[in-house]
């Protein structure tokens, strides 16, 4: 008698269902012999018993539970189809406190969200899955599930499932069981009595591990449909115990939840202090008047792996060092390939317009095929640095060219790799937007503070290069002869 | 509006890559998780992510695809937490489904698309077409995001700061709008004057508390007048953003007998226009919208109020932006259209000889190209 009673009282499910609305308030809307109805009072009196309410947020999925959440007295919250277990994951990162209850179907879990299936379960997401395998898709009206045995009829598979067409039927557990990360995985049915006492021992487990803080659970519930098996109870009853048991045997098929061990969350942090320590390395720490006045187009090119785009770089942090504001873009796509590289660099000291440099005041060269590709869009009375490894040139009048021996000096400073920082020298010698040498100077140093011997080869390079260009006068003839 | 003049550490400039700049944004906001998949050229903001996210004790998990990430987004949003995604064209069609979900359940988080070439794989250069799927939304179902369109590194910072308060006043998703170039350009950065510390208070949030324990989050309503008093509501917010207005940025376009109306990238292109048009005596203006959804339909009709006022519309896209722009003005102005695809920018130069062409105007006597007041030297 108090038994019955206990079976008959709907606890951890509310008293009335106002969410669901209609004449019968205390009515759910399942069919008579489903098997949701079971299992939604074996969670709700697990959750009750486990004093989890407060804590647990039920996730109803797509299917004949999406509406969970009218009688589950926990949190709760309605996920797309097959993303229950993302939307799980989302919530209990954030939520390390929360007790999530991931309920799927077969055509939710092991069709349309297989993956996200998976992949919780791979990264052993904190949450209880508990999947309803009926066999069939209930509320789209009995189409053919995942899960449909071989030869199963349903209104997608009228002459029965057939392997050549559909393929096989899929077993979650099997599947969740090749991974490493879940702590908790059985097979339960809700088809008799026994073995709903079975399931009902699965559900608690399945929560106590959440309770604990241990990790994933997966608990799979062979259950009736008599609606979609166009059956009755009797008959539903016999086709879970006598057909789905064979293809889908109960078992546990893991259970390490004695020696899962509690995970721990860290502590968010929200001090700006802390933030602006993270990311104020390297910062300019003061803001000087910019040195450029107006603003100065700057192109970088020369073959891949010269160091084009670090080149630039260097030059917009010296420009942001000196006050101005500047802005890098680098060669983009197709430009890539066949091994040539290019980036713009605007100096000015105000906004910026546009990042990309056509018309061009100062063009750094280190090959012959960018000089000769980009010297056309160079204004009169520009500048053009290139690599005397040119040779030969023939430039308008009108720039004001240098012919720099970046590679010889690199090379004689036994950094054959630091042309681009010879390149950089002379162009600090000989001035850019009135930016100070040591500057310059500096930024070569801090973009190789992480390896000491490079960074005192590049300054080395760097002061050969400002050396080289103090002590040959500017060579102002156009062919750089 | 994050504002970095008060803050000392603001003093700090920093060269940085827009990518990057929204995941400081983001971090100064409070924003508690980041769930993303890679995709290019937007994976700087989730390796930036990855590195500072944990070392700010915050969430960082590389999602399965687009499609897992957004529904994360999903179930921290439902938690009232500030959560965050990035990607770019393809990643975003595939979270289509999950912008309507959020919209329709009215859940509060930050997208960022930087926007590269399409249609299909198209490439990773800049375009500008997720404007439509985007600021008229691609998922099912009346809804609109809230659309920020940055045009400078600093505001790939400020923007998505300020996204979360958008997203959480207005309980609505927000996506910042960027495109390719400004994801991967440098510039010039100062960090917020401010960090906010999140509250995590909000009552409709279901955040497993005795106080969130009655709380429900759901997007489906099967009874018919249920579900259209539903849209109403959310129809009224959307007429409530727009009467609270755009931000937006009017330069030079008092006297401008041509108005250039472009955002993000096209803004910046469009700014050099503009400055090499006054300097050839032409007038010419730029109206930057740095809100899509709001629309500013009140500035541009208020512009077009002048009858000798023509409008020209950069964009990296086919006229989705200039659909809107005409709509704004009702069509009583010309609204010329200047466009790329593929991953190709509009030049400036190509710009200045449709600005000319429009206004009746001769380029500069030869010799003399487009040029503005610079100092190459300084030795």
């Amino acid at each position: 008698m108090a038994d019955t009673e206990r079976i008959l009282e709907a606890r951890g499910l509310y008293a009335t269902f106002p969410r669901k609305g209609g004449s019968a308030p205390r009515a759910t809307h399942y069919c008579a012999g489903c098997g949701h109805g079971i299992l939604h009072k074996l969670i709700g009196e697990a959750l009750a018993d486990l004093g989890l309410q407060d804590r647990a947020v039920f996730i109803s999925p797509v299917g004949c539970t999406v509406f969970g959440y009218y009688y589950f007295d926990c949190g709760n919250i309605q996920a797309a189809h097959g993303r229950a277990p993302a939307v799980g994951t989302g919530m209990r990162r954030v939520l390390p406190h929360a007790v999530i209850v991931c309920y799927q179907g077969d055509g939710d879990l092991a069709s349309i969200g297989m993956n996200q299936t998976f992949q919780a379960a791979n990264r052993g997401e904190g949450m209880a899955v508990l999947f309803v395998n009926n066999a069939v898709y209930g509320m789209t009206g009995g189409q053919m599930a995942p899960t449909s045995l071989l030869g199963q009829r349903t209104v997608t598979s009228p002459r029965g499932r057939d392997p050549a067409n559909d393929g096989y039927p899929v077993h979650a557990c099997e599947i969740i069981n090749q991974l490493q990360a879940p702590v908790y995985i059985e097979r339960c049915s809700l088809a008799d009595a026994a073995r709903v006492q079975k399931a009902r021992q699965a559900v608690r487990k399945a929560l106590r591990i959440q309770a604990e803080n241990k990790g994933y659970a997966f608990v799979e519930f062979l259950s009736p449909c008599p609606t979609n098996m166009r059956s009755d109870s009797a008959a539903t009853t016999a086709f879970l115990i006598e057909e789905m048991e064979k293809e889908f045997p109960l078992a546990c098929f893991r259970d390490r939840s004695r020696e899962a061990v509690p995970r721990t969350s860290p502590q968010p942090c929200f001090d700006r202090a802390a933030l602006d320590a993270l990311f104020s390395e390297g910062a300019a720490a003061a803001t000087p008047a910019p040195t450029a006045r107006g603003v100065l187009r700057v192109k970088v090119a020369g073959f891949g792996g010269q160091g084009v785009l670090s080149l630039g770089l260097m030059l917009a942090r010296a420009a942001t060092q000196a006050g101005c504001t500047a802005t890098w873009f680098p060669s983009y796509g197709p430009e890539q390939r066949g091994g040539t590289a290019n980036c713009s660099v605007v100096i000015a000291d105000g906004p910026i317009g546009s990042p990309v440099v056509s018309t061009t005041d100062v063009l750094l060269a280190l090959n012959r095929p960018s000089l000769e590709r980009f010297v056309g869009d160079v204004v009169p009375g520009g500048k053009v640095f290139y690599d005397a490894t040119v040779g030969d040139v023939t430039l308008p009048d009108s720039l004001e060219a240098t012919a720099v021996p970046a590679f010889e000096l690199a090379t004689a400073c036994s950094a054959a790799k630091a042309a681009n920082t010879a390149m950089l020298g002379a162009v600090a010698a000989c001035g850019l937007a009135g930016i100070p040498r040591d500057t310059f100077r500096a930024v070569v140093g801090h973009s190789f503070a992480g390896k000491p011997a490079v960074q005192v080869l590049n300054q080395r390079v760097f002061d050969a290069a400002c050396d080289w260009i103090d002590t040959h006068p500017r060579r102002q003839d156009a062919a750089g002869r | 509006m994050a504002d970095s003049r008060d803050n000392p550490a603001a003093g700090q400039r920093l060269l940085m890559k827009g990518n990057s700049a929204t995941v400081v944004g983001a971090l100064y906001a409070g924003c508690e998780c980041f769930f993303g998949y890679p995709i290019t050229p937007a994976s700087e903001i989730a390796h930036d992510a990855s590195q500072f996210f944990p070392r700010a004790g915050r969430v960082f998990l590389q999602a399965e695809s687009e499609t897992a990430a957004i529904n994360m987004l999903y179930g921290a949003a439902g938690a009232g937490r500030r959560a965050m995604t990035a990607s770019s064209g393809p990643g975003i069609s595939l979270m289509q489904e999950g912008f309507s979900y959020l919209a329709g359940a009215e859940l509060p988080c930050v997208i960022v698309d930087i926007v590269r070439a399409g249609p299909g794989l198209g490439n990773i250069g800049p375009e500008q077409s997720d404007y439509n799927q985007i600021v008229k939304g691609g998922g099912h179902g009346n809804y609109a995001n809230i659309v920020l369109a940055p045009a400078t590194v600093q505001e790939m910072c400020d923007f998505t700061f300020d996204a979360f308060d958008w997203a959480f006043r207005w309980r609505n998703p927000v996506v910042v709008l960027a495109d390719a170039v400004l994801g991967q350009m440098m510039e010039t950065l100062r960090l917020p004057a401010t960090a906010v510390r999140p509250q995590g208070e909000d009552a409709w949030a279901v955040n497993a508390t005795p106080a969130g324990r009655g709380n429900v989050i759901t997007s489906i309503m099967l009874d018919f007048d249920t579900l259209e008093t539903h849209n109403r509501n959310l129809i009224a917010k959307y007429d409530r953003l727009r009467a609270a207005g755009a931000r937006v940025e009017a330069w030079h376009t008092d006297d401008a007998e041509l108005v250039i109306v472009a955002y993000g990238v096209c803004a910046r292109l469009a700014r050099s226009v503009v400055e090499l048009a006054r300097a050839e005596g032409l007038p010419v203006g730029l109206l930057r919208p740095q809100t899509l959804f709001p629309f500013p339909e009140t500035e541009l009709r208020a512009l077009a109020e002048d009858a000798g006022r023509r409008f020209l519309v950069m964009e990296l896209s086919n006229g989705q932006f200039q659909q809107d722009v005409r709509l704004a003005i009702e069509c009583r102005r010309p609204v010329d259209l200047l466009c790329r695809y593929g991953g190709n920018l509009i030049t400036v130069e190509d710009a200045m000889a449709k600005v000319r062409n429009l206004l009746g105007a001769h380029p500069p006597k030869a010799g003399r190209p487009p040029t503005v007041a610079h100092n190459a030297g300084g030795r």
